[in-house]
């Protein structure tokens, strides 16, 4: 890729330096707890699937027996298939039905028992891995089958509440243009702490995550891959307190990309940052190791502070995101890094402005596939007003190599779109794109000129907060409102309860596969610090 | 200021009692709608029958004459139209009835400006679940920066400080913290309704509340929320305000800039 804003190589190469500082003790943090939701994915990774006549899932029931029969400090893997060889039982979802009912009595084995049960575990786990695997080879294989849809990818939502509507609706869009379909989460998902099961109705301005969800989903996206010839990726979100699971069944139903931010949910969910940094780093090992695309959250950032004012602490956050994501496992390729075109249409020189942000962003990350959101903080109600500004933004995101467009809506925020709103938007995106696609191998902006200067500016305050973040630390730098304009103490929040420090032998089977085979960590590492 | 805003120089002709809509002329009635027919668009015969269906629509919606200038196949089975025409109804400016809130709708920002004249301070407010309830999903579409219905949370408004307390909370427990945290209003969610819960739960809190105040009777203000409640029953639980269901986040921060930080001059002249 040319450049076109001639930045400060050691510039950039300080600020890659400093996130990898500050982020550093937040992996160490993770390194040594685990939560509640890791170890329901551990199980769920295993199999486990179903719930009780309550609807709260069995993986809930079996790890919260053994959180308080034996404490979590262990992982749950070591207890529960020590009790499930014990015990006799044919299967997971039998023992956690005997646990919910108190007739286990769990232990901590030692021995001979202990290897029995690590062994077992393993086996399991290595089934489930095994799973994740070889829907990665089918991704594959399906591509090669139908193709991959040129870039920029078009991404389009979906929001009904009843996945049986959800899916006609995918299939439409797919068929008008869609490369990407997101279904939107149920409103609040992100704070319930388990997972819901089963093929879902009802949802409220949205769909619920649930594992049979995204199976019967992807089922009907493969169908219309094959009849459009391109192969259609499907998205849903792996935040809130569920972050681990909800990566674990998107692995094992081959969805494609997965929304994983490392400070959404504590910025605008108010969850514990504890918690969600020690669920990130498991939810993004089993992402990188299924081949799927994370998307970052911060244009978030932009719908709650001034685009302009703030537009450093989108690149410090996306600085952060690809520490977290390279040290987890994650490629390039699978960090879907998030920004987004907010800046108020009536400040002087606004385009220009987002085409120096769009730019700054596309030359930090030259490889990674970056997702460009369109506007919806300036979008008034004025549906006229509002096509226009989608051109722009469909323009900006030609001009400067967007990956993934998610496609504005003269609507946005007036009603979920409708069938001709979502239409009309894919006809402005195909216009820009035939009219002017190429227009980036044009573009040179002048040296010296408005968009370097502003470009480089952007990156020098980067800089000087990720030192700041650097002196007081990330935590700190959360709980005094650095990121959105909420202050969020690292004590505080939701799903603080479910966090547990790790006890020397601790074990989790699913991580060290994941550790030990996946694409190497530590040589992700240096490569962010080269 | 010249004053010649005043009643006398206002030259505008006084508006007419009868109006219908304006494209270009005085009277012309003219009107655009745009709308999606479930019918194809693909052969000749196919798109005169659906460009006579959405004449007939048009019709039917008091537009005549009509005249389709767009039309569109959308996939194998829909059509998207526009359409101009005239319309033949009349609005009747007499018979308008304008929605009377007790409370003036403001902007994020005014309620900012309205809570830092008004109050001088940060307006606090504490939100819970009470109860055994734990559908926070009303309290934090309320109070989360994330909001609801394209609007933030009461977390975004700079001069609102909120302590989010969740789910399940005891009442004693929200007292105290209230009271600690000197809350100028405590928002209660409560959506299940089991044996009337949500009543019950509410009138315990009130009590609560005002023992809690003791002879001085200053308690927080008290407001409730919940799709089953009627928001006529606020007295008869004893608490400030209901909202019902469909409440954004800025008529609740309406509502207490209002009543928490009224504006003292023009209170009454506004609106």
């Amino acid at each position: 890729m040319q450049t076109r804003l001639n930045l400060d190589p050691a510039v950039v190469a300080e600020a890659r330096d400093l996130a990898a500082l500050a982020g550093q003790p937040i992996v160490d943090m993770a390194s040594s707890h685990t939560t509640v939701s890791i170890e329901r994915a551990v199980l769920r990774l295993a199999g486990l699937q179903g719930a009780d006549s309550a609807g709260l899932p069995w993986a809930n029931r079996l790890v919260d027996a053994v959180a308080e029969a034996t404490g979590l400090q262990h992982g749950v893997a070591l207890v529960a298939w020590d009790a499930l060889i014990t015990g006799g039982y044919t299967d997971l979802a039998q023992l956690a039905a005997a646990a919910a009912q108190g007739r286990v009595a769990f232990r901590i084995p030692a021995g001979a028992d202990a290897a029995a049960a690590r062994a077992a575990a393993r086996d399991a786990l290595a089934a489930g891995i095994g799973r994740i695997d070889a829907n990665r080879t089918q991704r594959q294989l399906m591509i090669d089958q139908t193709a991959d849809p040129p870039r920029p990818w078009i991404y389009l939502i979906v929001a009904t509440g009843d996945i049986y509507e959800d899916i006609p609706q995918a299939q439409a869009a797919a068929r008008e243009g869609a490369d990407i379909i997101a279904v939107i989460r149920s409103t609040g998902q992100s704070l319930l702490d388990y997972v819901p099961e089963g093929a879902t109705r009802e949802g409220y301005a949205g769909t619920y995550a649930t594992q049979e969800n995204f199976r019967l989903m992807r089922a009907a996206l493969d169908q219309t891959s094959r009849e459009v010839g391109r192969y259609i990726r499907l998205t849903n979100y792996a935040s809130g307190l569920c972050m681990p699971e909800i990566a674990a069944l998107a692995g094992l139903e081959r969805l494609d990309m997965m929304l994983n931010d490392c400070m959404y949910g504590i910025i605008f969910r108010d969850i514990n940052p504890r918690r969600t940094f020690i669920d990130q780093r498991f939810a993004r090992q089993i992402h990188a190791r299924a081949g799927i695309i994370i998307n970052t959250g911060e244009d978030n950032y932009l719908t709650t502070a001034d685009a302009v004012d703030a537009a450093h602490t989108v690149v410090v956050s996306q600085l952060l995101n690809e520490f977290f994501g390279k040290e987890a496992g994650l490629t390039d390729g699978q960090l879907g890094l998030g920004h987004a075109f907010e800046i108020n249409p009536a400040v002087p020189d606004s385009f220009l402005l987002e085409l120096a942000h769009a730019q700054l962003v596309r030359e930090l990350f030259p490889d990674a596939p970056l997702k460009y959101m369109p506007p919806t903080k300036h979008m008034t109600g004025n549906v006229f007003a509002g096509y226009l500004l989608d051109a722009f933004f469909n323009l900006c995101g030609m001009m400067t190599d967007q990956s993934i467009l998610l496609i504005g809506m003269m609507t946005e925020g007036i009603h979920t779109p409708f069938l001709s709103d979502r239409d009309l938007a894919l006809e402005n995106v195909r216009y820009v794109r035939d009219a002017a696609g190429r227009l980036g191998d044009s573009f040179v902006p002048a040296p010296g000129g408005f968009i370097q200067q502003r470009a480089a500016e952007v990156l020098g305050e980067s800089v000087g907060l990720l030192r700041r973040i650097c002196d007081q630390g990330l935590l700190t730098a959360i709980a005094e409102g650095t990121f959105g304009i909420t202050k969020r103490p690292a004590d505080a929040g939701r799903g603080l309860d479910g966090v547990v420090v790790r006890a020397d032998g601790y074990f989790n089977p699913a991580s060290e596969l994941l550790e030990a085979d996946g694409p190497a960590s530590r040589r992700a590492v240096l490569e962010v610090s080269r | 200021m010249t004053g010649s805003q005043a009643g006398s120089g206002d030259r505008r002709p006084e508006l007419a009692r009868l109006v219908r809509p304006y494209g270009d002329t005085t009277g012309d009635g003219r009107v655009q709608v745009s709308f999606t027919l479930p019918i194809p668009f693909g052969a000749a015969t196919e798109r005169s029958r659906a460009e006579g269906a959405a004449l007939q629509l048009a019709g039917k919606m008091g537009l005549d004459p009509a005249m389709v200038v767009h039309a569109k196949g959308m996939g194998p089975d829909y059509t998207f139209f526009v359409v101009y025409g005239r319309v033949a109804h009349l609005v009747d400016l007499s018979q308008v009835t304008v929605v009377e809130r007790e409370f003036p709708l403001l902007s994020p920002a005014e309620v900012n400006l309205r809570i830092r004249a008004g109050l001088g301070r940060k307006l606090v407010v504490v939100g819970a679940c009470i109860g055994t309830d734990a559908h926070t999903v009303g309290i934090d579409a309320i109070l989360n920066v994330k909001g609801h219905a394209g609007e933030k949370g009461l977390e975004y408004y700079r001069e609102i400080r909120v302590i989010n307390l969740g789910s399940q909370v005891a009442v004693p427990d929200l007292v105290a913290r209230a009271n600690a945290e000197r809350a100028d209003a405590v928002l209660i969610s409560q959506v299940v309704t089991q044996r009337d819960a949500h009543l019950s739960n509410t009138r315990q809190m009130a009590a609560a509340f005002d023992e809690a105040a003791g002879p001085t009777g200053h308690r927080p203000l008290l407001v409730v929320g919940g799709p089953r409640f009627d928001p006529a029953m606020a007295a008869g639980l004893g608490v400030d305000k209901i909202f019902g269901k469909g409440t954004t986040p800025g008529e609740v921060a309406s509502y207490l800039a209002a009543v928490l930080a009224p504006a003292a001059e023009t209170a009454g002249a506004a609106s």
